[in-house]
């Protein structure tokens, strides 16, 4: 059954690979097996991370370098993240309405995925349903994630390429030299370039994020901040987008030659970190959800809020019986 | 893998047609957010080929239509009969919006389950959807 959903999707049909997104976001038997069968199959695309505050005109602008995309006649994917409801679980996923214009394109492929109680920005299963999109076909691939404020890095660790999503109003040069957002962008894009400021707000960041080029070189090996580049473009006009989509792709061409000996770049390190790590991490709450273990984590749960145990006490005790039990 | 969590039911809310009156499928979706449903909303002046083609790419249980412009005898078939011509059969197609009852038999007949006219409460929508969506497979 799985066996023949990923082939049929690898095979160009759209019914079947929008079944298999199903099934990863699901987190199925079926989607593990099709992923198993689809990944060494995976790796070629360029996934791009989008990302900024809500209402910055993540969506029209995707929309907008999916089209330009388009012009050479390359499929393009996107994945287009909301956030769930944490009360009710329901969500409104809302960023198809810009990208309405390609709906006629059965090269451009738009998913949008509900976050399901994952923080970060993403689903949990983004990265697994941008490998599926990758395995069949798709060489540029687009994750918008939900709107963020100034922390939500997580798609700087599952994208080749961060794009960071600003706005001609977003504040002042203090802002700029903020940690978090703005510290993991490849390039930040002051959108909305057709408004009054944008040359202003573009400047600033300029300023503020190529301040210490001489610190960079003294701190040597040390992990440091990205030091982006800075464009404006406009999502609704288009300006500015053509030289935006070849910024990326000059990003991408630069990590096929720095990986034509066979070498995973940082990026690349980074997204399979993330991977295992949340594997690792579903795994383990899965075991500790079968019956057998359980019980054992319920009475762990009252002892330590009954301050009868201490939390990391428990942990290790779970963990060791997880160790010796068989999942 | 799991099979703990419960999967959300996905509802795509579209406005076919050329009317420009959204504020009711948007009360429509945020209430079916409410009710814990996954709701893609694409939006006013969907044509017949955007509606299917989301509801392919999302691959959504329901697809909801709102329809005030009095085009429903034209635009709801040719959304049908585009529905199963790309095997989205098992979708259950919802409509609400002024649509005379005289219509609703037609209509029916052309595929949508259901009518649902002024008046009705989002909760009836929200039982209606869960009494009659295609059942999630693992």
């Amino acid at each position: 059954m799985s066996g023949g959903l990923a082939e049929r999707a690898r095979a160009g049909d759209r019914r079947a690979l929008a079944r298999l997104l199903s099934e990863v976001e699901n987190r199925t038997h079926t989607a593990e097996e099709a992923l198993r069968r689809l990944y060494a199959e995976a790796g070629a695309a360029h996934l791009v991370g989008v990302t900024g505050a809500p209402g910055s005109g993540k969506s029209t602008l995707v929309a907008a370098l999916v089209g330009e995309a388009r012009k050479s006649g390359r499929p393009v994917a996107v994945l287009a993240i909301d956030p769930s409801s944490p009360i009710t679980g329901g969500a409104i996923l809302g960023d198809r309405v810009r990208m309405q214009v390609h709906a006629g394109d059965r090269d451009v492929f738009i998913r949008s995925m509900a976050s399901r109680g994952h923080a970060g920005g993403l689903a949990a299963s983004t990265v697994a349903a941008a490998a599926v999109l990758d395995a069949c076909g798709f060489p540029l691939i687009f994750v918008e994630t939900v709107g963020t404020g100034q922390s939500e890095v997580e798609v700087a660790s599952i994208a080749d390429t961060t794009l960071v999503v600003q706005t001609p109003d977003m504040g002042d040069e203090v802002q700029a030299i903020k940690a978090g957002l703005l510290e993991v962008a490849d390039i930040v894009v002051v959108n909305k370039s057709d408004r009054p400021g944008a040359d202003r707000a573009a400047a600033q960041l300029r300023g503020m994020l190529t301040v210490g080029a001489q610190h960079d070189r003294q701190m040597g090996d040390r992990p440091r901040p990205k030091r982006p580049d800075v464009l404006l473009a406009s999502g609704l006009t288009d300006a500015g987008v053509p030289e935006l989509l070849a910024a990326l792709d000059r990003r991408d061409a630069a990590r096929r030659a720095s990986q034509g000996n066979g070498t995973p770049d940082a990026a690349r390190l980074a997204r399979a970190e993330a991977q295992l790590t949340g594997i690792l991490a579903q795994r383990l709450a899965e075991r500790l959800r079968s019956p057998q273990h359980a019980e054992e984590r319920r009475q762990s749960v009252r002892a330590i809020a009954a301050h009868e145990l201490d939390p990391y006490a428990a942990a290790d005790r779970l963990l060791r019986l997880l160790g010796g039990g068989s999942g | 893998m799991t099979d703990a969590p419960a999967r959300p039911i996905k509802v795509l809310i579209a406005k076919p047609g050329l009317d420009g009156h959204d504020r009711g499928a948007k009360v429509l979706a945020r209430g079916l957010r409410d009710e814990g449903f996954e709701v893609i909303y694409t939006g006013l002046r969907q044509t017949p080929e955007m509606v299917v083609s989301a509801a392919l790419q999302e691959d959504v249980d329901v697809v909801g239509l709102s329809i005030l412009s009095g085009a429903h005898m034209t635009l709801l078939p040719r959304i049908c009969q585009a529905l199963r011509e790309q095997g989205l059969d098992d979708v259950l197609v919802t409509a609400g919006g002024i649509i005379p009852d005289d219509d609703i038999p037609a209509l029916l007949e052309a595929g949508v389950s259901r009518v649902f006219g002024p008046g009705t409460t989002i909760r009836e929508v929200a039982d209606y959807i869960r009494g009659n969506a295609r059942p999630r497979e693992g």
